[in-house]
C-alpha cells in the first residue's frame, strides 16, 4: 500500500501517526490514573469508574450551557472552570460513595466489584432519568476545534495537544501528591500496613475517604476532557471501563510508573497495528498479546515488592 | 380486545445502551396512536397500548414479546430497533402468530409473514446514494468504514459490489471495521489522509459516531472539501455529535426532518408539541410513526383484526399521509419508498439535495449483491 507515495508524504504520515499514538497514550493515562489510585492503592475494584467520568462530562455540558446562557463573555475559557467543577462533583460523589458503601467492604475486594458494578447501573439509570436517554452535545469554544498546521503536510489536532498537556499536568500533580507530600506518605503507609499505620496515629478512615475521592475526582477531569473526543450519554462510561482496567492491570496494580508504561505500550501497539490492519484486528492482537504477557507475568509489568 | 378497545404493544428499550436510539421510536408510536384515536380509532375501536421495556437485552425482548402476544393478546406490536433484538423476537412472533412493525433501516436478508419492515432495507438506502455521489461529484475512489457487526458489514458488502460492478472505473481503496464502542479513530484518519479517497463511506454507530466525527474535524479534514457519505447518522445522532462537527457531510436515507411537503410540516409540529420543542426527528423515528398508521389502514382494508387476514391484506396498502410523502407495502412486507440525500448543516438539520424520481423497490434478497 505504500508504493505510490513520495518520501515526503510518508514522512509526514509517520509523524502524524506517531502523534496519534501519543494522543492515545495520553487518553489511556488520563482514564487510568484515577483507577490506578483506587484499585492500585486501595485494592477496590471500582466498576463505576466510567460513570464517575461521565459525571464529569455531564458537569462540563451543564457548565457549557449555563455559561453560554448567562456569561457568554467567558465562553472561550469555560472549559477550565468546567474541569474544576467536574473534579469537585466527581470527587464529592466519590467520598459519599466511600462513606456509604465502600468502607464496609474493605478486605473483601470481590464484593467491591459487585457493589460498584451495581452502583454503575444505578448511576447510568440516574443519568438517563435526569439528563434523558439521548446523547448530549457539548459545545466547545472555537479555539479548541480543528487542527494546527505544523508544516505543509503535517497537521495535529488541537484537542489532542490539549489532552496531552492536561495528562502531563495531572500525572505530575498525582506523582507529587503520592510520593512527595506528607499525605501521600500516609496513603502509602495505609496501603502497606493498615493496622500499623493506625497504630502510629494515622487516621486511616480519613485517608481512605480522601484517596477514593481523589481517584474519582481525577476520573471526573478525564470525563470532562473526553467530551472533546468522545460522546456524552448515560452509558458512555462503559466505552472506557475495559481499556482502563486493562491499562491498570497490565501495568501492575500498585505502581504509577507501571500504569504509565503499560498505557504507553498498549497505545503504541494499538495505533501502529491499526495503521496496517483494521481496527478490530488490531484490538484482537493487542488483547491476545496482553493475555500472553499476563500469563507469564501475572503481577503486571511493574509490581511493588512487598513481603507476603 | 373489547367492543370499544383494541390493544397493541410497544416493545423498545427505554433502559440500557439502546435507549439512546429507541426513545424517538417510542415517542413517534405514541403520537401516531394518539392521533389515530383522535380521528376515531380502528374499526370503531380505540387503541390502548401496553408498553414493555426490552432493556437493550435480546432475551428480554423475546420474553416481553411473548408476554405481549400470549398474556396481553396484542393485535399488533410496534417495536425492536437493532437487528439482534428483531432476530430474538422473530421466532416468538412466528410461533404465536403475532404482527410486528419494525422501524429501523437494516441489512435485509429477511422476510416474514409476521413482520412489516417500515424502514428501508440495505439496497434501497445504499445504491441510490452511491449513484448520486458518483454522478454529481464524479467520485471514483471510496473508503468504506463501519462498526463491526452485521448491519455495517452487510451494507458495505452491497456497497462494494455496487461500486466495483456498476459504477464506471470506480474502486474501493479501503475497508475497515471498528469494535462497537471504539473511541479512537486517529490511525484510520491518517490512512484516509494517505489514500485521499473521493468519498468516505461511513457506517459507524452509537457512541463511536460522536468520537469519529469529532476526531475527523480535529484532524483538519474539512467536510466541505472531502465528501463523506453516511447511512447511519440521523438528526438524532447529530444531537450528540454536534452540528459543527458534521456540517457538510451527506447522509442517504428516506426521511429528513426538514422535508418540505404537506404531510411533514403538521407532523413535525405535532411531534414537538407532544415531546418538546427541542426534540429532533430522525429517519427511524419517522418510520416508527408509520407503524401504527399502516396497521390501522391494513386492518380497515382486511375488515378484521385477525393476524392472517392482516398479513394477507398488507401488500398494496398505501399511506398517503406519511411524513416522508407516500409509502406502499410491497409483497415482501417491506415498503416502497423514495431515497433521499441530505447535507448536514450547522444547526443539526439536513438540507435535502437529491431525491429519487420514483419509489425505490425493496429488495431484501438482492441478486448479485450477496
Amino acid at each position: 500500500m505504500l508504493g505510490d507515495y513520495s518520501i515526503g508524504d510518508l514522512g509526514s504520515i509517520l509523524a502524524m501517526q506517531g502523534f496519534a499514538g501519543l494522543i492515545l497514550f495520553s487518553v489511556y493515562v488520563l482514564m487510568a490514573l484515577g483507577l490506578a489510585i483506587i484499585f492500585g492503592q486501595m485494592g477496590v475494584i471500582n466498576m463505576a469508574h466510567g460513570e464517575f467520568m461521565i459525571l464529569g462530562a455531564y458537569v462540563t455540558w451543564m457548565t457549557a450551557s449555563l455559561v453560554e446562557a448567562y456569561l457568554p463573555s467567558i465562553f472561550s475559557g469555560y472549559f477550565f472552570l468546567a474541569m474544576v467543577l467536574a473534579f469537585i462533583a466527581s470527587g464529592s460523589l466519590g467520598m459519599l460513595v466511600e462513606w456509604a458503601l465502600i468502607r464496609h467492604l474493605y478486605r473483601r475486594p470481590l464484593d467491591t466489584l459487585l457493589a460498584t458494578w451495581g452502583l454503575s447501573l444505578i448511576l447510568q439509570q440516574a443519568y438517563r432519568s435526569v439528563f434523558g436517554a439521548r446523547e448530549v452535545g457539548v459545545e466547545l469554544p472555537q479555539w479548541m476545534l480543528g487542527s494546527k498546521q505544523i508544516t505543509d503536510t503535517i497537521e495535529v489536532p488541537i484537542n489532542g495537544i490539549f489532552v496531552m498537556c492536561l495528562t502531563v499536568l495531572i500525572t505530575c500533580a498525582v506523582a507529587y501528591i503520592m510520593y512527595m507530600s506528607r499525605w501521600g506518605r500516609q496513603v502509602r503507609a495505609v496501603v502497606q500496613n493498615r493496622v500499623m499505620a493506625g497504630a502510629v496515629g494515622i487516621n486511616t478512615e480519613k485517608v481512605d475517604r480522601y484517596t477514593f475521592g481523589l481517584g474519582c475526582g481525577i476520573a471526573g477531569i478525564a470525563g470532562s476532557a473526553f467530551t472533546m473526543i468522545g460522546s456524552t450519554g448515560p452509558t458512555a462510561g462503559q466505552l472506557y471501563i475495559v481499556d482502563t482496567f486493562l491499562v491498570v492491570v497490565f501495568g501492575g496494580a500498585a505502581s504509577l510508573i507501571g500504569t504509565i508504561a503499560s498505557a504507553f505500550t498498549i497505545s503504541q501497539a494499538q495505533s501502529t497495528m491499526e495503521f496496517f490492519m483494521s481496527g478490530s484486528m488490531a484490538k484482537v492482537l493487542t488483547l491476545l498479546a496482553i493475555v500472553a504477557i499476563l500469563m507469564m507475568r501475572p503481577q503486571g509489568l511493574f509490581a511493588l515488592k512487598v513481603r507476603k | 380486545m373489547t367492543d370499544t378497545e383494541v390493544t397493541v404493544g410497544i416493545l423498545h428499550s427505554v433502559t440500557g445502551t439502546m435507549a439512546i436510539s429507541e426513545t424517538g421510536s417510542v415517542e413517534a408510536e405514541k403520537l401516531a396512536i394518539e392521533q389515530i384515536n383522535a380521528t376515531g380509532g380502528v374499526l370503531g375501536r380505540k387503541i390502548k397500548f401496553i408498553q414493555e421495556d426490552g432493556a437493550s437485552d435480546w432475551p428480554t425482548f423475546a420474553e416481553k414479546a411473548k408476554k405481549l402476544l400470549v398474556n396481553d393478546k396484542c393485535a399488533a406490536v410496534m417495536g425492536c430497533w437493532t437487528s439482534a433484538s428483531r432476530k430474538a423476537v422473530l421466532p416468538v412472533f412466528e410461533q404465536y402468530n403475532g404482527m410486528l412493525y419494525y422501524p429501523t433501516f437494516y441489512e435485509g436478508l429477511e422476510q416474514s409473514k409476521n413482520v412489516i419492515y417500515t424502514g428501508q432495507e440495505a439496497t434501497q438506502q445504499i445504491i441510490a446514494g452511491l449513484d448520486w455521489v458518483n454522478k454529481t461529484k464524479g467520485a471514483k475512489t471510496f473508503y468504506l468504514l463501519g462498526s463491526d457487526y452485521i448491519w455495517p458489514r452487510t451494507s458495505n458488502k452491497i456497497a462494494r459490489k455496487h461500486i466495483e460492478g456498476h459504477l464506471k472505473e470506480s474502486k474501493v481503496v479501503g475497508e475497515e471495521y471498528f469494535p462497537l464502542g471504539s473511541t479512537q479513530f486517529n490511525s484510520v484518519i491518517n490512512k484516509i489522509k494517505l489514500t485521499k479517497p473521493d468519498v468516505i463511506y461511513a457506517i459507524i454507530v452509537g457512541g463511536s459516531n460522536v468520537a469519529f466525527y469529532k476526531q475527523l474535524k480535529a484532524a483538519g479534514i474539512d467536510l466541505s472539501k472531502q465528501t463523506l457519505l453516511t447511512i447511519s447518522v440521523t438528526e438524532d445522532e447529530i444531537d450528540g455529535i454536534g452540528g459543527e462537527n458534521i456540517a457538510g457531510a451527506f447522509a442517504c436515507m428516506k426521511y429528513f426532518q426538514s422535508l418540505d411537503n404537506a404531510n411533514n410540516k403538521p407532523f413535525v409540529s405535532e411531534f414537538k408539541k407532544m415531546w418538546g420543542e427541542k426534540t429532533v426527528i430522525g429517519d427511524v423515528t419517522q418510520a416508527a410513526y408509520l407503524g401504527p398508521w399502516l396497521w390501522k389502514l391494513t386492518v380497515e382494508k382486511a375488515g378484521s383484526f385477525d393476524i392472517d387476514k392482516v398479513a394477507a391484506a398488507s401488500p398494496g396498502v398505501e399511506f398517503k399521509g406519511a411524513p416522508e410523502g407516500y409509502v406502499r407495502i410491497h409483497e415482501n412486507h417491506h415498503l416502497w419508498s423514495k431515497t433521499r440525500v441530505g447535507k448536514a448543516k450547522l444547526d443539526g438539520q439536513y438540507e435535502m439535495v437529491y431525491e429519487t424520481a420514483d419509489l425505490v423497490e425493496p429488495d431484501p434478497f438482492p441478486k448479485g449483491y450477496q
